[in-house]
């Protein structure tokens, strides 16, 4: 057995409440945790760079553990994790972009999310001028009779940009890559030196549908650095917003997987619904999406009775329509026939990537943030994570589901046991320069913020990463096989973000 | 005098088709919108998008072939023509003696033709797989309709459709396994033909997933008015076929007054908003099939015309 990684130790009682330390490594250690998550022992959380460093998330399922190790490059290289563990790849190739720091080792330095049109290479790096970039190549594919389907990146639908390259027989799918990074708007650059207000409204702006669960992240590791603890009510009522914002987005996603299939009649009743929750979402809080409600230190919007009846009658009615719905998927023949054996994503990928949310859960990875590194006040009400193992559309669509159905009792739980008091903490100052990390179960999965304040309260760094940055790379593993004309359904299945990735 | 209205009637019945078939694929969306919930748009707006793609300007590849350009109007002739044999609301139609069922096939087919090729003109990946996906439909629709109008002939004794009309509607016909057979061929045909789920969605955005849809995207301005209004021809097309051999109730027989032909005209009128009923409901009840379950769909009407024309014979023979 190898020895234990460095610093791979912290507890989530520890990193929740105070700030989260990280293990300074050198090369030969950090290349020693490369080869441990290649074999598997540990999962990556995230792979990012801060001045003169380069940093790495890990989580230990099996003990529960994180840690964060940080390797200093004084050169501007370091030892390629992706060599060892390809999900590490594209994190790599953005650190490339953006800072101009050389992975050692890797065998794909295309550049990512650089695509020759910025006005500066390296923006969070030593900024220089751009050097003309030559034309992107797609890996080769080799083989008789095969033809290639540029997609993107503007759509016919309405949703955002993305390439994908199909490579086909006949209807076939033989391999498909994504590009992605037409959205990159500089979140990381506007974040340095913003204030803590500015950054959270950065921060809920990153992913609109995730606008929760990402500023609730920020909040967190702003908390967690300044060791603030924001008042129980902040806390329940961040729960509600969390599991509203579920609430719309698995319902948005169960009738758009259906409509792809062109099962128009699901689309319409979900939208229904859908919509109910967004109306009840600006009844209560003052926005349909939720945006900029929470904040470093507690929540803007406080709920009132008229409030609480608004979500009682809104979790009634989800009660009652649903069910329905669930039947009328469950039993269309020739629904279930697209549904069913579509865009398998083998568990073992999933185990491998880190795959969160539905993704992960649908092909047997059994995590989720609320339950196994729990923050408040999800640790004193736990919520029912569903599982399921056969990893393709149906069995992403049943887990949606299941998450329905648990935040509708989550909602309900948190309104019978919504405490009194205030829902804003006020923040003080730091103590020096210092860290914390925020870790959330967002719709799509565990949305992870690192944030590092200056002495004089101003945000240093601070990195967000999506759930979709593990999952876009299984989609291509997924659609592999399939026909072409199923990649839109296995597509709305994951659901992954591109702003969210692009950053 | 007789010949005055025979070609009186046929006049009346190309104009007819032309102006009623975007009103029919208006009503079919409006009943889908209805189903599902939504306000749907009013029944004129595919007049109105008609009109306005008239009046746009065409973009063209830069690669666009002649063919690119003279396709949609031959596709528009074929299918407006082949619209026009199909009695509506009078039998004895002046071409019908000219052209019979199989021509109206041919005529379809040869439109599916210069539509696959259009298609591939541009050398897009899109029309390259909308092409190939319809001529894959197309190989096992043509052979089911084939058969089915085989069937239709050996019991009217004719492929001529003002004659199998005045056959059907005559009490001599009974009832018959091989006309319910070629009935449930054709409707499946028609689906096919029409682009409509569960093989085509005509409503998607999706690019990877269109048939009909993946060949015209590179169509724009009057090229894409006709191409529309052609699909809009079809769609009335097969529904006419329906209501003119399985109901023929209510057609005016050749040499009869005013009166019969304006009954025969509140009939297909009725026949056309009962066939857009029915074809709404059934697209909203189902999802579309995967690509390659098609040839099964397909193959059932093939199978059922087969049926249909071998039951046929045994009866004869009997």
């Amino acid at each position: 057995m190898t020895r234990p990684i460095p610093g791979l130790n912290v507890a989530p009682a520890a990193f929740r409440d105070g700030p989260m330390p990280r293990s300074r490594v050198g090369a030969a250690d950090w290349r020693r945790a490369a080869e441990a998550l290649g074999q598997g022992a540990a999962t990556l959380m995230s792979l990012w760079a801060s001045e003169g460093e380069v940093h790495m998330a890990l989580h230990d399922a099996a003990a529960g553990r994180i840690g964060i190790l940080s390797l200093p490059v004084p050169e501007g290289r370091f030892p390629s994790v992706a060599g060892h563990h390809p999900p590490a790849q594209r994190l790599e190739r953005t650190i490339a972009d953006l800072h101009g720091l050389q992975p050692q080792g890797a065998d794909d330095v295309r550049p990512w999310l650089d695509h020759g049109h910025w006005e500066i290479a390296h923006p969070l790096g030593a900024a220089a001028a751009a050097v003309p970039r030559l034309p992107y190549v797609f890996l080769p594919v080799e083989g008789e009779s095969l033809h290639q389907v540029p997609v993107g990146p503007v759509h016919a639908g309405i949703i955002e940009p993305g390439h994908f390259r199909f490579t086909a027989q006949g209807e076939t799918l033989v391999r498909l890559e994504a590009r992605l990074g037409y959205v990159h708007k500089g979140v990381d650059a506007l974040m340095r030196g913003a204030t803590l207000e500015r950054g959270a409204e950065l921060a809920g702006r990153v992913s609109g549908d995730s606008t929760v669960a990402y500023v609730w992240a920020f909040a967190q590791a702003a908390e967690a650095a300044l060791e603030l603890a924001p008042p129980p009510r902040a806390q329940w009522l961040r729960l509600v917003m969390a599991e509203l914002e579920r609430l719309a987005n698995h319902l948005g996603d169960i009738g758009a997987i259906c409509n792809d299939a062109s099962f128009a009649m699901m689309q319409a009743q979900c939208s229904v619904l859908r919509e109910q929750v967004l109306r009840a979402s600006a009844a209560c809080f003052g926005h349909r999406m939720l945006r900029d409600r929470i904040v470093p230190g507690g929540v803007t919007a406080d709920l009132d009775a008229a409030g609480v009846a608004v979500l009682r009658g809104l979790l009634d009615l989800i009660g009652g329509r649903f069910p329905g719905l669930v039947t009328l998927y469950d039993e269309t023949a020739s629904l279930q026939d697209r549904t069913v054996g579509t865009g398998t994503l083998a568990n073992a990928l999933a185990r491998r990537f880190g795959a969160g949310g539905f993704v992960g859960r649908a092909s047997g990875r059994d995590f989720d943030v609320r339950r196994d590194l729990p923050y408040a006040p999800y640790d004193m009400q736990p919520p029912a994570v569903p599982l399921r193992s056969e990893g393709d559309v149906n069995a992403r669509v049943w887990i949606r589901i299941h998450e329905i159905e648990a935040s509708v009792a989550l909602i309900r739980t948190a309104l019978d046991r919504l405490p009194g008091g205030a829902v804003r903490a006020e923040l003080l100052a730091p103590a020096g320069e210092v860290e914390g990390l925020g870790l959330v179960e967002g719709f799509r999965g565990d949305v992870l913020a690192w944030l590092r304040l200056a002495a004089d309260g101003s945000i240093a760094r601070c990195h967000l990463r999506d759930p979709s940055w593990f999952q876009w790379p299984l989609l291509e593993a997924a659609v592999e096989g399939n026909i072409i004309a199923d990649f839109p359904l296995c597509n709305k299945s994951f659901n992954c973000s591109y702003s969210g990735h692009d950053l | 005098m007789e010949l005055i209205q025979g070609l009186l009637v046929q006049g009346v019945q190309m104009l007819l088709v032309l102006v009623l078939a975007p009103g029919l694929v208006g009503l079919v969306r409006k009943v889908k919108a209805r189903l599902t919930r939504r306000r749907g748009a009013s029944l004129l707006q595919p007049y109105r998008d008609i009109l306005r793609l008239m009046r746009k300007e065409v973009v063209l590849a830069e690669n666009a072939s002649w063919l690119f350009r003279v396709a949609p109007y031959a596709i528009f002739a074929a299918t407006w023509v082949a619209a026009a044999l199909v009695p509506s609301f009078a039998t004895g139609l002046q071409f019908s003696w000219t052209a019979d069922l199989i021509a109206i096939v041919a005529l379809l087919g040869s439109a599916r033709f210069f539509l696959a090729l259009a298609g591939m003109d541009v050398g897009t990946a899109f029309g390259g797989i909308g092409a190939s996906r319809e001529v894959m439909i197309g190989a096992f629709a043509e052979p089911a309709m084939l058969l089915t109008v085989f069937t239709l002939a050996l019991v009217a004794g004719s492929t001529q459709l003002s004659v199998v009309a005045a056959f059907m509607a005559s009490p001599e016909v009974g009832l018959r396994v091989s006309l319910g057979l070629a009935l449930v061929a054709l409707v499946i045909v028609a689906i096919a033909e029409n682009a409509r789920i569960p093989v085509d969605n005509p409503a998607t955005h999706l690019e990877l997933t269109m048939v009909h849809e993946a060949m015209v995207l590179e169509y724009s301005g009057r090229h894409l008015a006709m191409i529309e209004i052609a699909a809009a021809l079809k769609l009335l097309l097969y529904v006419a076929l329906v209501g003119c051999v399985f109901l023929p109730w209510g057609m005016a027989a050749p040499g009869s007054g005013l009166a019969a032909h304006l009954v025969g005209l509140a009939a297909f009128l009725a026949k056309l908003a009962g066939g857009a009923v029915l074809l709404a409901v059934f697209e909203t009840a189902i999802a579309k099939m995967r690509v390659f379950r098609v040839p099964d769909f397909l193959g059932a009407a093939l199978m059922l015309g087969l049926l249909g024309t071998l039951l046929l014979f045994v009866s004869r023979s009997l």
